[in-house]
């Protein structure tokens, strides 16, 4: 079984952004960066699959500057068998280039299945991994929450409103993970070290220019404090009458 | 919400990836597996065991010894993170990994024939195997050279008796280290270490109940009577005073890196607690007298990190001596106590609650401050190094 996963540096949740002077990037001046958390899960099941299989191989690509290359290093800590990053110091906000990029290294790797995290929790996009999948014109299925591989194809949950979609699919395929996949080890350390000796390529990419153009980030606006109107039954009618003339809610 | 370090001076960039990332797993570790349940063990008085196999798993247990022992092989630097970020957890989750790491793998590793390591390092690095340390004795702590557990050699091995106290992991251990006399009572340089299966006939443990502080840790007594053992027990290579000393070297330096997690711990909460507790219609942060709290203890946590640092460095390099550990654990330690004393104050009527972790941490630090060389010890320590004259008998 050969797994392919994609993975994405991105800061971490609990990090303060600050953006940057030219207004369309962050200010990475003192943020902490990890990997992206829903990759986690891609990197896991990709590992598990490995060691039910009891062979097979999972290569780890990652998009983006040298600094990515401690992104990968972190997979290959878990269990990841080698690295490929697709250097760039150019990052596009636009996914497409992103697709199109990893879709031409991917495109000769004949591997069985290709996963990526749902989505970065950076951009949100979710676009990246249905983008290769077209690219690629291989079968899709988004968010997954279980995963069963037989053979040549496999059967993947998801969950939509209200309920759990089953889907069944061929083999190779694209799928992008979901929380609640699996659980996500930690990298021990001697996994650490070992990764140390792992192979890491780095191929330099010149992404193309796309269609979409970032013009601008801005934060959210603070949140206003909030206001008791209230206590005890006496807040119902103030309330309702808040949420009626000021809110405009009801 | 997870933890994000202390870090004012960017020292992160001081240290490499490997460090790093040791440092953010075991990180991960101590928010996931050990600050969810360590307070009502606290409460129980009990040593959450269920852990061992995870630590185990990680690699925690003798990290910086060699991979042919089935140990991670970390440097130094790796290795002291690990102690901050177990003891930003609690001290006694610090301790075990100390002792099984510092003061049963180590000697081991460095006193004992190739078939003990051969035999006893993988399984203490899986967990396989808990072990516990006996030096210290009722009426000999900080002069363990005046023990009076003997070691006598027979036709087919060796008979100890004595008595071993404030022994940490000493119930829990399947295999102890116990320093013993094997010459004369008077005779410093006949103290040898032994390695004790503790289901020996002769050998018992028992719990030291009524502690105040280390709640979440084993503390035993150990009573060795007529303990036989093999002739190829004791550690070949140890040899007088100096050897329990530089296993005690190997802990403290831990112990230097574990009270900066404590410190950390504190500080994070005492900051957080600040800034949304509102007393006079204003968060106490914005108070001054808080502030200055605050200010302090950012402080002495970056200038213990620097320490710590450098200190790692040196022992990498192989030039560290106990001198410079004395003087990084006599003053982090202390400085650990101190902040976590004021965060304690800061937070008010709830920092008594085992739901916050100040004062769980200010009770283990008494203990911390106590062990290991107490803190006078290592004034006096420090005090000889600086003027050669040894003051330590009054």
């Amino acid at each position: 079984m050969k797994i392919a996963v994609c993975v994405k540096r991105v800061p971490d949740t609990e990090t303060r952004i600050k953006i940057g002077v030219d207004g369309k990037s962050i200010d990475e001046a003192g943020v902490k960066f990890i990997l992206n958390p829903y990759d986690e899960f891609a990197v896991e099941e990709a590992l598990r699959l490995k060691e039910k299989a009891g062979n097979g191989e999972v290569v780890v690509y990652a998009l983006g500057s040298d600094a990515s290359q401690e992104t990968i290093r972190t997979t290959l800590a878990m269990g990841a068998d080698r690295g490929v990053l697709l250097k760039t110091d150019t990052p596009s906000a636009d996914p497409l280039p992103a697709a199109r990029a990893l879709a031409a290294e991917l495109k000769s790797g004949a591997y069985d299945l290709i996963l990526f995290g749902k989505f970065a929790i950076d951009d949100y996009h979710q676009a990246v991994g249905p983008m290769v999948a077209e690219l690629l014109d291989l079968p899709c299925v988004t968010a997954i929450g279980h995963l069963e591989v037989n053979g040549g194809s496999a059967v993947a949950e998801r969950e939509v409103e209200g309920g759990i979609e089953v889907v069944e699919l061929s083999l190779p395929a694209v799928l992008s993970a979901d929380k609640g996949l699996n659980e996500p080890r930690y990298p021990a350390l001697k996994g650490i070290m070992a990764a140390k000796k792992k192979p890491l390529e780095v191929k330099a990419v010149t992404l193309d220019a796309g269609g979409v153009t970032l013009l601008e980030l801005a934060l959210p606006p603070a949140r206003k404090e909030g206001r008791i109107v209230g206590e005890g039954p006496d807040a119902v009618t103030a309330l309702i009458q808040a949420l009626r003339s000021e809110a405009k809610a009801i | 919400m997870a933890f994000q370090g202390v870090d004012f001076y960017g020292l992160d960039t001081l240290l490499n990836e490997d460090e790093r990332a040791v440092r953010d797993t075991v990180r991960r570790f101590v928010d996931d597996e050990v600050l969810p349940i360590i307070g009502e063990h606290y409460l129980a008085g009990k040593f959450p065991k269920q852990i061992i196999p995870l630590m185990a798993e990680l690699g925690l247990f003798g990290a910086n010894l060699p991979e042919e022992y089935g140990c991670a092989g970390l440097n130094n630097v790796s290795y002291g993170l690990i102690m901050q970020e177990l003891e930003r957890g609690d001290s006694g989750v610090r301790s075990f990994a100390s002792v099984q790491g510092a003061l049963v793998m180590y000697p081991i590793y460095a006193f004992g024939s190739d078939e003990q390591k051969k035999h006893w390092l993988p399984k203490l690095a899986t967990g396989e195997a808990i072990g516990c340390f006996g030096l210290t004795e009722p009426d000999y702590g900080s002069n363990p050279s005046g023990m009076i557990t003997t070691a006598r050699e027979t036709k087919d091995g060796w008979v100890l008796n004595g008595a071993k106290m404030w022994i940490t992991n000493g119930s829990t251990a399947h295999v102890a280290i116990i320093w013993a006399k094997t010459g004369d009572i008077k005779d410093v340089k006949s103290i040898r270490g032994f390695i004790v299966p503790t289901n020996s006939k002769g050998f018992s443990s028992k719990d030291q109940h009524g502690k105040l502080s280390l709640r979440a840790s084993d503390t035993s007594e150990l009573v060795l009577q007529d303990v036989q053992l093999p002739k190829d027990a004791v550690l070949p290579k140890s040899g007088g005073i100096k050897s329990p000393l530089m296993c005690l070297t190997q802990a403290r330096y831990g112990i230097s890196w574990g009270a900066i997690g404590a410190a950390m711990a504190c500080y994070d909460e005492a900051v957080s607690y600040a800034k949304n507790r509102v007393m006079f219609g204003h968060p106490i942060g914005g108070f001054q007298l808080q502030q200055a709290r605050l200010a302090e203890m950012l402080t002495e946590i970056t200038k213990a990190q620097l320490l710590c640092l450098q200190l790692g460095r040196l022992k990498d390099q192989g030039t560290m001596t106990p001198e410079q550990v004395s003087l990084a654990k006599r003053n982090n330690v202390d400085i650990a106590t101190n902040i976590a004393r004021e965060t304690r104050r800061l937070l008010g009527a709830n920092g008594i609650l085992a739901e916050y972790q100040a004062m769980r941490h200010l009770a283990n630090l008494e203990s911390v401050y106590t062990y290991e060389g107490t803190h006078d010890v290592h004034t006096l320590i420090l005090g000889q190094a600086i003027t050669g004259l040894n003051a330590f008998g009054g």
